[in-house]
């Protein structure tokens, strides 16, 4: 689960670590006021959107007057910032935060992620900060340092190798040291399963400053931090994904036509795979789960009839615990108030398949039987194209 | 032969009184599984299908001679339920649990570092020794016994590509399904091993999935240790960048853990890759025959 970055800098604070002062604002009015409890003369006004590459996109903006953070609200507020993350629908600015501006020495990048390959907590670190950590690994991978930490937090050794490779000197090591820690403590009393300071500053007064901050939460373990599922922003997801979620579905749009129903995640993503294979497109990724009940399925079929992309559904039910009979019980429920407006191909298999295939042909429906998966895939992709 | 599991293996059940611990139990029992009792704290000394509940599992290893754990914990406690198998001197752990915290799971692989066990999973549906004996949660009526190992990051894929295989009439060995998690026990590697030097193994089905980097890591160990033919997909070539596709493992992070990546890795080490996940008991066929 993502948070915004006025959130994850409030919650560094927690941990006693350096983040510029600030404050978040609603409104043009709420922008300009911060400038007075912020005084200085200078201030930054990010857009609060959970997607990075907002700098690129105009959606941090640096202002030395109180006129420019008015006009920079003005602009910001109810716009939509299209970036590099954020798909070409980009997304509506809704809320603003407004720190003090800093004078910057030099730029780095941490993160704190699980490491898979060690199967540890790991730091990433680079002296090239502000820019896309992928680029640079790509056109200089000398300049990361990737380093997991053996223990239950870093040690001083571990530290210092990380705070010599982003070239600090003097004190400004020791300073490292005790943000590593921090950083490290936050991440794992906050259950991240990812911590990124992008860039991490070196003030021109030799402080460390994280400047940005992005924290992604460990879903997994959310049932035991109330406090972050507060912060969740469902304006920031997807609403037929909110809406699915709710029901224990799995579901993701994408930008095809096939509508897609399956049971389980890896199944469901050969599902994909098969129909691109066949030469069209899946408009979703949708694993109905193992949990499924009439209600849920019938939910399902809701959403994958009322997204106009779509324009034929594939159904795949590999029954072990799910069972057809549900399937079928789910979509006759469906069309009680969402009719079918396009071709459906079913291919159900396992536990209850004759009961499941029986429900729907007792009720007459117009749908399209698959003896296997690639036939499904076929069948679909035609009637997508109306033959 | 088989790996890991056949039908003297002395399974036992985590959860067991609890209603996918009793579901599953019962479908294991059914398939022939020498299954003897079942841990729930707290109803120790009761009879629950026909067999012993216990308080832990260290008193299920001392009176039933336990050997083998299949985990229904929910999530919160599904960590600590792996370590006490573990500590109890379960020799192979299948944990079905699916949401368990990350760093849970960075404990409980710190935890094995030093045991002697298999943990298989979390987030997984089991393993299965098809005529002999299931741990876990797959329909065991579309196995068949025979000559191909299945090896799976995924579940019902997993089933897909048992059901080709028994159309076939090529049957398996085994089948594993090592989950969708990040942070997991057995990987294919170990698999691989196992397969390699089982005499009823003639070829193995390798299933993988974006994220990480198991299976080029698995390309790799092929390359230098596997002598049988391996067929092997990798499910979710048409999933969009940071995006997680159901299990917590499948996400292409930082340009990494790309289904490009790893069928190529797969097939510069001689794998037979198959971009048809509805063809993979049609080419290991076409290798045995």
């Amino acid at each position: 689960m993502n948070i915004h970055e006025y959130q994850a800098k409030a919650m560094l604070s927690e941990f006693a670590l350096p983040v510029p002062r600030g404050r978040l604002a609603l409104t043009v009015d709420e922008a300009v006021a911060a400038t007075d409890e912020l005084g200085g003369a200078i201030w930054v006004v990010k857009a609060q959107i959970h997607a990075g590459g907002r700098g690129k996109a105009g959606g941090v903006r640096l202002c030395w007057s109180k006129g420019e953070v008015r006009s920079a609200a003005e602009a910001l507020l109810g716009s939509v910032l299209v970036t590099k993350q954020t798909g070409e629908a980009g997304k509506e600015v809704k809320r603003l935060y407004v720190e003090e501006g800093l004078n910057i020495a030099s730029e780095f990048y941490l993160s704190l992620l699980v490491d898979r390959e060690t199967e540890k907590v790991a730091f990433v670190v680079s002296p090239a900060g502000g820019m896309e950590i992928e680029e640079v690994a790509a056109s200089s991978p000398e300049k990361i340092l990737t380093l997991s930490v053996a223990g239950d937090q870093p040690s001083a050794y571990e530290c210092t190798t990380i705070a010599a490779f982003l070239g600090l000197q003097g004190s400004q090591i020791s300073a490292c040291a005790d943000l590593l820690t921090k950083l490290h403590r936050a991440f794992c009393q906050k259950d991240g399963s990812m911590l990124e300071l992008n860039p991490l500053i070196l003030t021109a007064d030799g402080n460390l400053v994280a400047l940005d901050a992005k924290f992604v939460a460990d879903s997994n373990a959310l049932y035991r931090h109330p406090e972050l599922v507060a912060l969740r922003d469902l304006d920031e997801e997807d609403p037929r994904e909110v809406e699915a979620s709710q029901f224990g579905l799995n579901y993701i749009a994408l930008d095809g036509r096939i509508g897609c129903m399956v049971n389980g995640a890896g199944l469901a993503m050969a599902t994909m795979d098969i129909i691109q294979l066949k030469g069209d497109k899946p408009a979703n990724f949708l694993d109905v789960g193992g949990g499924v009940t009439v209600d849920s399925v019938c939910e399902a079929f809701k959403l994958l009839f009322s997204d106009d992309h779509v324009k034929a559904v594939l159904v795949n039910i590999f029954g072990g615990i799910v069972r057809c009979d549900v399937i079928a019980n789910g979509l006759l429920e469906a069309i009680k108030t969402h009719p079918m407006r396009v071709p459906v191909v079913m291919r159900l298999v396992g536990t209850n398949e004759e009961e499941g295939r029986r429900l729907v042909k007792d009720a007459g429906l117009d749908v399209r039987w698959a003896a296997d998966l690639d036939q499904a895939a076929e069948y679909a992709v035609a009637a997508a194209r109306g033959e | 032969m088989s790996v890991l599991l056949d039908k003297n293996t002395r399974v036992i059940c985590q959860g067991y009184t609890g209603k996918q611990g009793t579901f599953h139990s019962s479908a294991m029992i059914a398939y022939g599984t020498c299954f003897v009792g079942g841990v729930t704290p707290g109803k120790g000394g009761q009879t629950h299908l026909e067999r012993p509940v216990f308080n832990t599992v260290a008193d299920a290893v001392v009176q039933e001679g336990a050997e083998a754990s299949v985990i229904f914990v929910p999530p919160r406690f599904a960590a600590d339920a792996i370590l006490e198998a573990a500590d109890a001197g379960i020799k192979l752990i299948a944990c079905i649990t699916e949401g368990i915290p990350v760093l849970d799971m960075l404990k409980v692989k710190e935890g094995l570092s030093d045991k002697s066990c298999v943990l298989i999973g979390p987030n997984c549906p089991g393993i299965i020794t098809p005529g002999e004996a299931k741990i876990g949660i797959m329909p065991g009526h579309i196995h068949l016994p025979g000559r191909v190992g299945v090896i799976s990051r995924s579940g019902t894929l997993t089933y897909e590509a048992v059901d080709q295989l028994t159309q076939t009439g090529l049957g398996q060995s085994t089948c594993i399904g090592m989950g969708g998690d990040p942070i997991h026990g057995m990987d294919f590697i170990d698999a691989l091993k196992l397969f390699e030097a089982d005499a009823q193994t003639e070829g193995i089905v390798l299933i993988g999935e974006i994220g990480g980097a198991d299976e080029e890591h698995a390309a790799e160990y092929i390359r230098q240790a596997v002598t049988k033919p391996v067929v092997a997909f990798i499910a979710g070539a048409t999933a969009p960048k940071g995006k997680r596709m159901g299990h917590a493992g499948a996400i292409i992070s930082g340009g990494k853990g790309t289904a490009e990546a790893k069928f190529a890795a797969l097939e510069a080490a001689g794998v037979t890759v198959e971009r048809n996940p509805t063809l993979l008991g049609k080419r290991m066929l076409e290798l045995l025959s």
